[in-house]
Order: C-alpha cells, then structure tokens, then sequence
C-alpha cells in the first residue's frame, strides 16, 4: 500500500512537469515578438522590440527557455501579467480567495445532494421520482453553464432585483479595504472573515452574492454525480447478497441504506477527478458571467487579451489540483474497499 | 423453410427495436431531424443576402439596442441589429459543423491510437498512456483555450483545438476495451484456431470495443457545441457577425436586463440562441443515452 501510494505521488511530479512543458511547447508557437510585446509598456520599447527580444532571450532554444522558466518558478517569480497589473503571484494570491469561497460552498452541496438524489433515483428505478430525477439530469447536462448563469441573473437581478452580481457591495468593499484596524482578513474568504469579525452584515451580504454563482455550478455539475450514482445503485441492488437480504426479510431500509449505498458509493468515488476538473472549468463561467473576480475570471480574461504567462501558471495550478484529486481518490479507494487494499 | 438472418443483422436489429423502444431516443431523434432539415434547408428558410459567406447576419444599421419580433424580422433583432432568426437558422449549420468535425477527427485520433497502444503494449502502450494522463489533467475548456490563444482566434482553430483536447477520451476507452476483449474465450479460440493476429484485431476485437466510444462519441457533439458556444460567447470564435448561437448570446450580454420598468424586455436576445443550444445538445445527449443503453449487454437482454 504504501508502495502505491508513494509510486503515485512520485507519478504526479511526472504529470506535473508534462502538463508545463505540454503548456510551454503550446505557447512557444507564439513569435517572439508576440511573446515580447506582452512587456511593451510606451512607444519608445516597441520600436526597440528586437533587442527586447534578445535581451528577454526569446530566440533560444527551446530548452534553455523553459529551464530559464522553471527556475524562475522556483522564486515565484511567474512573470508579469497584463489583465492583473501585477505580477502574476500577487494577483494569483489575491483571486484565490474568490474562487475558493465559490467552490467551498458549491462542491459540498452538489456532492451531498447528487448522491441523495442518485441514491433515490437508482431505489426508485423506473418509477416517476426516477423520471423526474433523470429528466432533469439530462437537461441540466445539456445546458450550458453561462447561459443558465444568464437566465439566472435576467431572472434575479433584473426581474426580481434581489441577487447581484459582484462579490460584495461596493460600500463593503471600500469599507474593508478602508480599515484595516477594525477588519482583520483572517482567511479572504468574505462570508468567514465577515463572521469572524463580529460583521454578520458583510457575511450576509457576501452570502447574497454568492448564492446564484453556487446554484449554478451546483445545479449543472449535480447532473453527473447523479447519474453515476444512479446506475452504481441500481447495479448494487440487482446483486445477489441483497436479494438474499431481501429474502431473508430484511428491513428495506437497512437494505438500501446501509448495504447496498455503501457499496455503490465506490464508483462513485472515481468521478472525483473529474469533479475537480468541472468545478474548475464551471468556476471559469460562472466567474465571467457573475463578474467575480477570482481565478476564472483572470482566466478567461486573460485567453482575450493574450496573457501567457497567466494562462501557463493557471494551466500548472489545474494541473496539480486535478493530479492531487486523482491521487485523492487512488488513496480513498484502497481505503474504503478493503478488496484492493488487500489485494 | 425459413430464412436464416446473418447473427449480426438479427442483433442489429434488436439493437434498432431497443432503441426506438425508449422515449428518450425518439424526442432525440425527432429533434435532430429537426435541426437536420434547418441546416440542410437553411438557404431556403432565410436566403442569404451577402452571396459570398451566407454565414455573415444580415444587419440593417449598427444601433446596439435589440429591437423586438416585427414581421420581417420575426424573432426580432440582436444588439448590433443582427437578424435573430436568421443567425438560429444558419447557427444549426455551424453547430453541426463544430460538432461532427470535432468528434470525428477526435474519435479518428483516439480510436488509432488506442488500437496501437492495446495492440502493441508494452512500452509503446505505456508511453502513450503516461502521455494521455498528462493531457487530461488540464479540463477541456482551459486547454482549448491556451491552443486558440497560441493559434489565433477563429472558428476553425476553435474546432481544431477542441479535437486535439477531446482525442484523449476516446484513447482510454478504446484501450481498456480491447485489453478486455483480448482475454474473450471466443479470441483466444480464434488464436487457437490459428487466426492471424490483424485479423482477429479487425474482424473481432475493434468491432466490439468501438460501442462504448460510439456512445461517448454522440454525448460528445452535444458537450462541445456547449464549448465551443462558451469560447465565440468569450470572443475566441468566429468574427463578429457570424451564425453562431453562442456568438449571439455574447451580442445579447449587455442587454440581460432591460429598462427598469420593463426588465425582461430583452429576453429573446439571449433566449432564442440560447434555446437552440440547449435543444441541440438535448438531442445529442438523448440519443448517447438511449444507445448506452441499447449497447450495455448487463442490461440489454433484460
């Protein structure tokens, strides 16, 4: 087991350093005046772009490039980028909070509410709770994120005018920003901090913001974890040692409950990479569209305005959360399903 | 005396019963030859009025607010004063063009490439495997976007990056399926028998192994038509004023909320684009699901 688990963790150094140069090779198709213009900042540089080039060293080889960008990395120091005004370490440090205040809420409430309801759906096989639960499923899977992050803001924002879009209202923002004796920032997360600081109004009006961002990546995301668990439900159900369980007499509950969820639960516990991978894409669009300024939303802005060293330092960072999920859920699998641990 | 029918022909069939016995399928189907007969009939339904690229809107001057259904312009005009129906119906066409192009380069690459790596096995299979593990640990839409970025916008690299991100998927089915097949009783008794290694590959293996990709192949129009919509509605797709659904919702952005005493005077802007996508990744998704279920042999005979 524990040959495994090292054998994996060394893996993921592998997948890592993949992912750079995979992201490196794709970005170098870039001239290097293109790559050189990212650091033009008056008409004066731009004219002298040749020896920007030369003297930025873009016309090396390409090892000698991307060793120059590791051990820069080994610094922190992942360049400049352009949508942030600063460097992009500052700026990741600062949209973390953001986008880790989405996920924090979304991600629990969706795994919750996907098993409970893939857990019905897959008892009440064939019934109309199943109907139900399947057709919105599929229809939840077919929609795009953006456009029902859109609706919903049509919907609450312009219709009802009670959710809006944004992180906080602006008076917090300037009050936060404005007094840092009375407001400490323990964590950035605002609900936390707010919470923490005696300031319920700021929790609150932080919550407002987040409630339709959460609803949306919730609602979109649910659809797959309820499928999976739908059909790893009714494959336990179907299985032997429950009809023996039934035949014994067996309390339905107890059945269902604690036999056959338990044992469905595993498949289940596989898709958590890809959770991790759809969490990241969705907080992308729900970031754009609820103008939340977290790490999607530096993202997406920053494929627009051509910021490559942030799109390469966010390719690496969702490279290592979906790698360390992946290794995640190999560790939880031998865990909770002594056949492989043994095995 | 009766007809014997070819094996394969009597599963086909029963494989063709199974699936237009689900509902699922037939809502699927109806739509898709829906939208067929829009794409194919597009010339027909809104004539083009600029010869040369009948996927550029027509738009009668530049105002940016939306103006609602009249006669001629029955669903009315996007910011911009894009023709609406005419952008819905010409956007089928891009929206088959990204689908099918996308998951059939994708399903080319990825189905050969997992044949040669369960078919050669060994380091060959392993460096192809290590390679495919790098790849997905980037989510589709971000590693898209890094290879629309390097290549330059447009609706071309847009569907050229989605098909080198989305090959990878097909790669692990196609190999775990062969890996499994290889081990069938009715293989080995074909080896036994002294079939040649290609033949039994061809002939037994890569039919059978192909099911599980030809299911992920038709949820997978639908999902990158939504990717695809997500990038031209960020503004990496196709130039301003061409057919294309997620292009128009980005048109419509601004215009979510109208005047304050009528907010949702806007709704068709981002509705109507945003219906068809939704319908058109239906269909899809409904046929994927009736075929797994048509093609899963744990349930199919039951």
């Amino acid at each position: 087991m524990l040959a495994f688990i090292t054998r994996r963790f060394l893996f993921m150094f592998v997948v890592v350093f993949g992912v750079s140069v995979l992201i490196f090779s794709i970005l170098m198709t870039f001239s290097p005046e293109r790559r050189a213009a990212v650091y033009v900042r008056s008409p004066q540089q731009a004219q002298n772009l040749p020896q920007l080039v030369e003297s930025l060293g873009l016309n090396d080889p390409f090892y000698i490039q991307y060793f120059r960008w590791v051990k820069e990395l080994t610094h922190f120091n992942l360049g400049y980028s352009v949508v942030a005004a600063r460097p992009v370490w500052d700026a990741f440090k600062s949209f973390l909070p953001v986008t880790l205040e989405l996920n924090l809420y979304s991600v629990p409430i969706m795994i919750i509410v996907g098993i409970w309801l893939g857990t019905i759906s897959g008892i009440y096989h064939d019934t109309y709770i199943d109907h139900i639960t399947r057709i919105f499923a599929i229809i939840f899977w077919s929609l795009p994120t953006f456009l029902f992050a859109l609706i919903l803001l049509m919907i609450f924002y312009g219709y009802f005018e009670v959710f809006s879009p944004g992180i906080i209202s602006d008076a917090y923002s300037v009050y936060i920003h404005d007094n840092p004796d009375k407001y400490t920032q323990y964590t950035h997360l605002l609900t936390i901090d707010g919470i923490l600081n005696g300031r319920f109004d700021i929790a609150w009006d932080a919550a407002k913001h987040l409630f339709l961002p959460v609803v949306t990546q919730v609602m979109v995301i649910i659809a797959l974890l309820l499928r999976v668990m739908r059909s790893s439900m009714i494959e336990e159900t179907s299985k032997d040692y429950i009809m023996t369980a039934r035949a014994k007499g067996a309390d339905k509950k107890t059945i269902n409950f604690k036999h056959a969820r338990k044992n469905a639960l595993i498949p289940v516990v596989t898709v958590a990479g890809w959770l991790a991978a759809f969490s990241m894409s969705g907080s992308i669009e729900v970031e754009v569209i609820f103008t939340r300024q977290g790490l999607g939303w530096w993202l997406a802005n920053a494929a627009i305005q051509l910021d490559i060293p942030v799109i390469m330092a966010m390719c690496m960072f969702m490279g290592i959360i979906i790698v360390t999920a992946n290794l995640a859920v190999d560790i939880l699998y031998a865990y909770i399903d002594p056949r492989i641990r043994l095995s | 005396m009766e007809k014997k029918t070819h094996p394969r022909l009597k599963e086909f069939k029963y494989t063709l019963y199974r699936i237009f016995r689900n509902p699922s399928a037939i809502i699927g189907f109806t739509l898709l030859i829906f939208f067929t007969g829009v794409a194919v009939f597009a010339p027909y339904i809104a004539p083009p009025k600029y010869a040369h690229d009948p996927y550029i809107m027509p738009h009668k001057g530049f105002s940016p607010t939306p103006k609602p259904p009249t006669k001629e312009h029955i669903f009315g005009t996007t910011s911009g004063q894009y023709d609406i129906f005419y952008g819905a119906v010409w956007g089928t066409r891009t929206a088959f063009k990204i689908g099918i192009f996308v998951v059939f380069f994708a399903t080319v690459i990825g189905v050969s490439v997992g044949v040669i790596s369960g078919y050669v096995g060994g380091i060959v299979d392993e460096i192809i495997m290590r390679i495919v593990d790098i790849i997905f640990a980037i989510p589709t839409v971000v590693l898209a976007m890094a290879i629309v970025v390097a290549f330059g916008r447009g609706l071309d690299k847009v569907m050229i990056a989605l098909s080198l991100v989305l090959w990878r998927n097909y790669v692990r089915v196609m190999r775990s399926g062969i890996l499994t097949l290889r081990e069938m009783d009715y293989v080995q008794a074909a080896r036994v028998m002294g079939v040649s290694n290609i033949k039994i590959m061809i002939k037994h293996i890569i039919p059978n192994a192909i099911y599980p990709v030809m299911v992920m192949a038709f949820m997978d129009i639908g999902s990158m038509v939504i990717v695809a919509a997500f990038m031209a509605f960020l503004g990496l797709g196709a130039p301003r004023g061409y057919a294309d659904w997620g292009q128009m919702i980005s048109l419509a952005r601004n215009y979510i909320v109208g005047p304050a005493e009528d907010p949702l005077r806007y709704w068709y802007t981002i509705i109507i684009p945003g219906g068809c996508i939704v319908l058109f990744v239906l269909a899809w998704n409904l046929i994927g699901d009736a075929l797994r279920d048509a093609f899963d042999p744990k349930i199919r005979r039951k």
